[in-house]
């Protein structure tokens, strides 16, 4: 991680469908025995039961840029509020927002891209959203909310585990991750997760777009084994315990090759992706290998926003592999396939 | 003015920085205003110190927590704290709490009129107290961004998202709303009272006749314009936010419409505040590197009051006679010259 980097306030965005556990995670944060002084952004006042100075009331007001792009929108009263804690600077170390049930996480997100004073000072750590086990495959039928939500965490808490049968359990985790399968997710009661695991995770750090495998070919609470994950059928292809859904409009979408990409053409069919399908975007990342070129590429995104920089020599030995990841609505497949491939340096 | 006297060539430049008295202030500071005698530096947080001609420093607590804005008529200070409260302090360094928001919202935005009524705003509403009157507020459709009111008349401009909302407090019904897509920070009329100007979220001003509501779009910064500073006579409007100070010309009618700004002072740095002396055409610039210059209106001519190689300047002010500068960057450190 750069100095520059290091010295930003960390900001987790914790997200939720109405009655998911937001305010309880929030008061765990609050409450443990961290040694940690967090400014909280709320949205309702007097359900936090921590005295706490660094407590911040927000209205969501969300504003569009005046760039043209229609997706481009901001949370206005968090600029604000970001001014104003600057004054505070020292007096806390993270910022956490905590965003109301029927909220939209990329205008929280987009804040911290767009606005210049406040990404000077703060950066995005991670988005985590919290879901109730019993009611969230009822919700993300009818609330596109809590589907905006799913689809754009890093860290899903998935609360409420004791009041669901296993198979229930089952159900939800799938309809989960046919949605996003790349963020962690943590099972619990009364959101009791380890704070690690929620805070200071570094989500959008560019040098730690590490691992952008799908979690739960990673996750340690599986004991299955799992064989690679290939990048032409996105996970569906591995038919061990899991029922798999297909979710009808919000889908992730990998891709993958081993061959150097070539990136002046790269580049521009990227940025062109973003600009021409970013409404349907929300999330992008990925791991690219150029031609010529020893240094590892990372990039993310966030609707029409990208950010990427040279990040690393690959190592020796060390399979110099492209890897891509969208998360979206009705992304459109074969265009992003097609697009890919024409990348490849032949 | 005398003192005025850059170097005849344009290779070297006058210095003044062995003039500068030194302040040490060891706090963070947003703003500097003078009242009286000594220059008052308004910390990030609680206190304002008061720093005499002779570089004495006298601290003041002010708030318990962050000073989020701050309004001066010369007379005293109006500063509204993340403490939900509103509070005065004059020259002797009396405070006095003017208003508590009920709910400890944070106070955004202060205003103070030259009769003395003052304005503050706490989310989207507005609330003015003038003399022993009933507070009077407004609520506007988004959080206000900033207040001022007009020079003639108790009236306030309001800058919040989309526009900005002219309003006469003690006249019912009496609000306007002036639109413009996006959002609105910071506000100010020209002290002829025919043009009312906000800084945008966006890297641009925007500004209305207000005889006909005409629009006036200043865009070309390449970063956020925080500080604003009429020249003398509201010739011109100096502003922040580029890597040299831009000045609109509003002397005609017509303000900045169809006309080119003048751009001064140029360095590899930052404009980060700005203030124009206040009766001759020379203005103060502080940079992001630390920088501060005055600089002659008419030619560009500039004196060096203080180096680069320090954080951003934060904070510059001129006494009411033009005879005292200060400034400050953002820790804190900073100076007064007497001229």
């Amino acid at each position: 991680m750069s100095e520059a980097t290091s010295q930003k306030i960390p900001v987790t965005v914790l997200t939720g469908y109405l009655g998911a556990g937001k305010t309880t995670l929030l008061n765990r944060i609050l409450s443990e025995n961290h040694g940690k002084k967090y400014a909280v952004i709320v949205n309702e006042f007097g359900e936090i039961g921590i005295d706490n100075d660094l407590i911040i009331g927000a209205d969501e007001e969300v504003f569009e840029m005046n760039n043209g792009c229609i997706c481009c929108t901001v949370r206005g009263d968090l600029v604000r509020i970001m001014d104003g804690l600057m004054k505070r600077k020292g007096k806390f170390d993270a910022i956490i927002v905590e965003t109301t049930g029927l909220a939209d996480p990329a205008p929280v997100a987009q804040t911290f891209f767009v606005d210049e004073d406040v990404q000077k000072n703060a950066r995005l750590d991670a988005v985590v959203t919290v879901a109730d086990a019993k009611w969230l495959s009822d919700r993300l039928k009818d609330a596109p909310e809590a589907k905006n939500q799913i689809a754009f965490a890093d860290v899903i808490v998935l609360n409420k585990t004791d009041l669901v049968t296993k198979a229930e359990l089952a159900e939800v985790e799938a309809r989960i991750r046919a949605i996003n399968p790349y963020a962690k997710l943590h099972r619990t009661e009364r959101c009791s997760v380890a704070l690690a695991d929620v805070l200071d995770r570094g989500a959008f750090d560019l040098d730690r777009i590490l691992d952008i495998e799908p979690d739960f070919l990673n996750a340690d609470d599986h004991d299955h084994d799992h064989h690679h994950h290939d990048g032409h059928d996105h996970h569906h292809d591995h038919g061990h315990g899991l029922k798999h859904y297909h979710d009808e409009d919000m889908q992730s979408l990998s891709l993958k090759t081993d061959k150097p990409l070539d990136p002046n053409v790269f580049m521009p069919w990227l940025q062109n992706l973003v600009q021409v399908e970013g409404g349907k975007i929300l999330r992008s990342k990925g791991i690219l290998a150029f031609h010529d070129d020893d240094d590892r590429y990372v990039f993310q995104g966030v609707h029409m926003m990208l950010e990427g920089n040279h990040q690393r020599k690959w190592k020796d030995g060390e399979p110099r592999q492209s890897r891509l990841v969208f998360i979206g609505r009705e992304l459109p497949e074969e265009l992003i396939r097609t697009g890919f491939e024409s990348c490849i340096v032949s | 003015m005398k003192e005025f006297t850059p170097a005849p060539d344009s290779t070297s430049i006058v210095s003044v920085t062995d003039r500068v008295k030194p302040v040490t202030l060891g706090m963070g500071v947003t703003a500097v205003h003078f009242l009286g005698p000594r220059a008052a530096f308004v910390g990030a947080e609680e206190n304002v110190a008061f720093v005499d001609s002779q570089g004495e420093i006298g601290t003041v607590a002010v708030h318990s927590g962050g000073i989020l804005s701050v309004a001066s008529d010369g007379k005293r200070l109006v500063m509204g704290g993340d403490d939900g409260k509103v509070v005065s302090l004059d020259p002797k360094g009396e405070v006095t709490l003017l208003a508590t928001d009920p709910k400890r919202r944070w106070i955004d935005a202060v205003a103070l009129h030259p009769d003395g009524a003052f304005a503050w705003s706490a989310g989207k509403t507005a609330i003015v107290k003038s003399g022993k009157e009933d507070e009077k507020s407004i609520e506007v459709p988004s959080t206000v961004g900033g207040l001022a009111f007009a020079p003639k008349g108790l009236r306030l401009a309001i800058a919040h998202y989309n526009g900005a909302t002219l309003w006469f407090p003690n006249m019912a019904g009496s609000a306007e709303f002036l639109p413009w897509a996006g959002s609105h920070l910071g506000v100010t009329f020209s002290p002829d009272n025919k043009f009312l100007v906000t800084t945008m979220h966006e890297s641009a001003l925007h500004g209305w006749r207000l005889a006909d509501n005409r629009h006036m779009r200043m865009t070309g910064y390449p970063g956020r314009v925080r500080s604003m500073s009429w020249s003398a006579g509201g010739k011109a409007l100096a502003t922040s936010g580029a890597d040299s100070v831009i000045l609109w010309p509003f002397a005609s009618k017509d303000g900045p419409m169809g006309k080119e700004p003048a751009m001064l002072a140029p360095l590899q740095a930052r404009v980060s505040v700005v203030a124009c002396h206040p009766k001759n055409d020379i203005f103060a610039a502080g940079y992001s590197d630390g920088t501060v210059l005055m600089v002659r209106l008419e030619d560009g001519a500039e004196i060096l009051v203080r180096r680069n190689g320090t954080p951003p300047a934060a904070a510059i002010a001129w006494n009411a006679k033009g005879t005292l500068l200060a400034f400050a960057d953002e820790n804190g450190d900073g100076g007064l010259l007497e001229l």
